[in-house]
């Protein structure tokens, strides 16, 4: 529109006027789905839509989540997961499910969400979380969404009032190291790394520069000589790209020098699961 | 003169042993890393040097050998200087073999499933080209026969590790295509070495028979050659050698293919000269490709096969510029 202004007037007024159709499509698109009330069939193809799914939403109203949440490894409501029906997040199953929201991550294939699109499925992807204080805005847009202001509320205050609880001061600050498969870690920017403070702990990767996830040779890691090496779970199957985690420099290091511990499921999505993992470092912090 | 270059390779191989020592992330001053190496007195250093970069060099070692030997044992043999186990499908196979032993499990029931495994495969696909194009085929019938093979290999190879449910194995695709020596361990020296040593001392005992073949099948079967005991040993031997350097470093190209054409001139062409030097030159080619693997992108992880591609295949293109250039 500025462009347009720029230009002639006549230009200008039809500029507007097409802006102004936009916007009343917009309003008139805005005010169908208030009227239309909360969605009755929702379905969530990514692991932690369905997390804040199952934890919001109201009898009937999700029809179904993600393969990924019945797996033991990666799921933390497995239990209550394996009451609901799962998809494999392919748009043609998704379709037939005749949804009127489907919840994704930011990740999800875009094919998979554009196509979704074109068929008229009304689509929402939630951005990735990062950080602890991204955890509240994120139960309370699923809640928005489905409708379930009150239940997200409830939930929010009790995921603040946990965070509080567990986010004591503390006199030492043990040095911690995250190590995935490949050598992976994650620094700064990060959902481990916040737990990892929020526990009393340092991070050795953010003290690296690496901000968001990163690799950290294992010679790197173990001149670093951390205090706590919080390991990636293995995973079923075999793969070479898990063998950094038992390699023998990393052993040794954790048999003679670093305290250990495992990341699980817990330390994936920004939920309030969180806080079980913050719980469990917390009795590490204090037992060493 | 042979001599000379026998010394200059050996040379070479403890130098880039040296060096491959002292290059790493870790950044330890060259005499605080070998300090450590010997005494072991401080638990960091002590760990990086004897656990990380140790078997490193070694594998490095090891591995070229393995390909440079099995290279110029396949080119002597077939008298065919387009041979070589990655272009004839036998790491794929190796790939094969060691990808199902690990997604069934059975690489950890025993330690030695994995190289079992990696080297049936190997054998299996020599077996395979030995049948489809042996030295009575063309070579375009051998090259084919080994694309056939290495396509098949890789496609089972993938679709085994599709199939995984472990998060990483789609990605270890790439691993078992381009192969790596990054963060390998002891136990890996102790798992491939062995075969290596073994496969070798079976390939150079095969030295006379192959300057034999020189002068056609017939010359060499009347000098007494046994062509049925050359070809079974050279299984074997290709078999073992690439196997366990498969098993425990995946699958590295073009080693075998560029180290005899190099040094073939510089032998004198002779087969049973060639064999022990291909052994060394693949040791300088794969240190060389390791340590410019971490210089020059360290925090990348770079495969190794993209390295040694890279300086091998414009090397090759050059020699087949010159031979071309001699009207051969």
């Amino acid at each position: 529109m500025l462009q347009a202004t720029a230009h002639l007037t006549g230009r200008f007024t039809l500029a507007l006027r097409r802006a102004s159709r936009v916007i009343g499509a917009a309003l008139a698109l805005w005010a169908g789905a208030a009227a239309a009330g909360p969605p009755e069939r929702v379905v969530s193809i990514n692991l932690c839509t369905d997390q804040l799914a199952m934890m919001l939403a109201g009898p009937g109203q999700l029809v179904s989540i993600s393969r990924i949440s019945h797996d033991p490894n990666m799921s933390v409501m497995l239990e209550q997961a394996l009451s609901y029906p799962i998809n494999h997040g392919q748009a043609e199953e998704v379709f037939r499910l005749n949804p009127d929201l489907v919840l994704a991550g930011q990740f999800t294939s875009p094919y998979t969400v554009a196509l979704l699109r074109q068929l008229g499925v009304n689509v929402v992807t939630l951005p990735v979380v990062n950080t602890l204080d991204a955890i509240p805005d994120a139960i309370l847009q699923v809640g928005l969404l489905l409708g379930q202001q009150d239940n997200a509320n409830a939930l929010v205050s009790e995921f603040r009032a946990g965070l509080a609880q567990l986010r004591t001061q503390r006199d030492t600050r043990p040095r911690a190291a995250l190590h995935y498969a490949n050598n992976y870690t994650t620094g700064a920017n990060s959902l481990a790394h916040d737990i990892l403070n929020a526990a009393g702990f340092a991070n050795i990767a953010a003290e690296e520069g690496i901000s968001g996830g990163g690799h950290l040779a294992l010679e790197r890691l173990v001149m670093l000589m951390p205090d706590l090496v919080i390991s990636g779970q293995p995973y079923p199957g075999a793969s070479r790209a898990e063998e950094v985690l038992t390699h023998p420099a990393m052993t040794a290091l954790r048999d003679q020098h670093a305290a250990q511990a495992l990341s699980d499921a817990d330390w994936v999505c920004g939920t309030p699961a969180v806080l079980r993992a913050i719980a469990q470092l917390s009795q590490l912090h204090e037992g060493g | 003169m042979a001599r000379g270059l026998g010394a200059g390779l050996v040379g070479m191989v403890m130098a880039l042993f040296a060096v491959s020592l002292l290059v790493g992330p870790a950044g330890l001053p060259p005499l605080q890393a070998l300090t450590a190496l010997v005494r072991g007195d401080a638990l960091a250093e002590t760990l990086v040097m004897r656990e990380i970069r140790l078997p490193r060099a070694m594998l490095a070692v090891l591995v070229g050998a393995a390909l440079g030997l099995a290279g110029a044992a396949m080119q002597g043999y077939l008298r065919n200087p387009l041979a070589e186990p990655g272009l004839i499908g036998v790491s794929g196979s190796a790939a094969l073999g060691a990808v199902l032993a690990l997604q069934t499990g059975l690489a950890a029931v025993h330690i030695l499933a994995l190289p079992f495994a990696a080297l049936a495969g190997a054998v299996l696909a020599v077996l395979l080209i030995l049948a489809l194009a042996g030295p009575r085929g063309g070579s375009i019938t051998l090259i084919l026969a080994g694309i056939a093979v290495s396509a098949l290999a890789g496609a089972l190879t993938s679709l085994v590790l599709n199939l995984s449910p472990n998060p990483f194995a789609a990605s270890e695709i790439v691993f078992w295509m381009m192969g790596s020596l990054a963060d390998r361990s002891m136990t890996h020296v102790i798992l491939a070495a062995p075969f290596i040593v073994a496969g070798a001392l079976v390939l150079l005992a095969l030295g006379r028979s192959f300057d034999a073949l020189t002068l056609g099948e017939d010359a060499a079967a009347s000098m007494g050659v046994s062509l049925v005991r050359v070809r079974v040993m050279l299984v074997l031997g290709v078999a073992s050698m690439v196997g366990a350097a498969t098993a425990v470093a995946g699958a590295i190209g073009f080693v075998g293919l560029v180290v005899p054409h190099i040094l073939r001139p510089l032998v004198g062409a002779r087969p049973s000269a060639l064999l022990p030097a291909s052994a060394l030159g693949g040791a300088v080619l794969v240190l060389m490709a390791d340590i410019a693997v971490r210089v020059i992108l360290p925090t990348r992880d770079l495969k190794l096969g993209v390295l040694t591609a890279l300086v091998g295949a414009p090397l090759f293109l050059h020699l087949i510029y010159k031979t071309r250039a001699q009207g051969l």
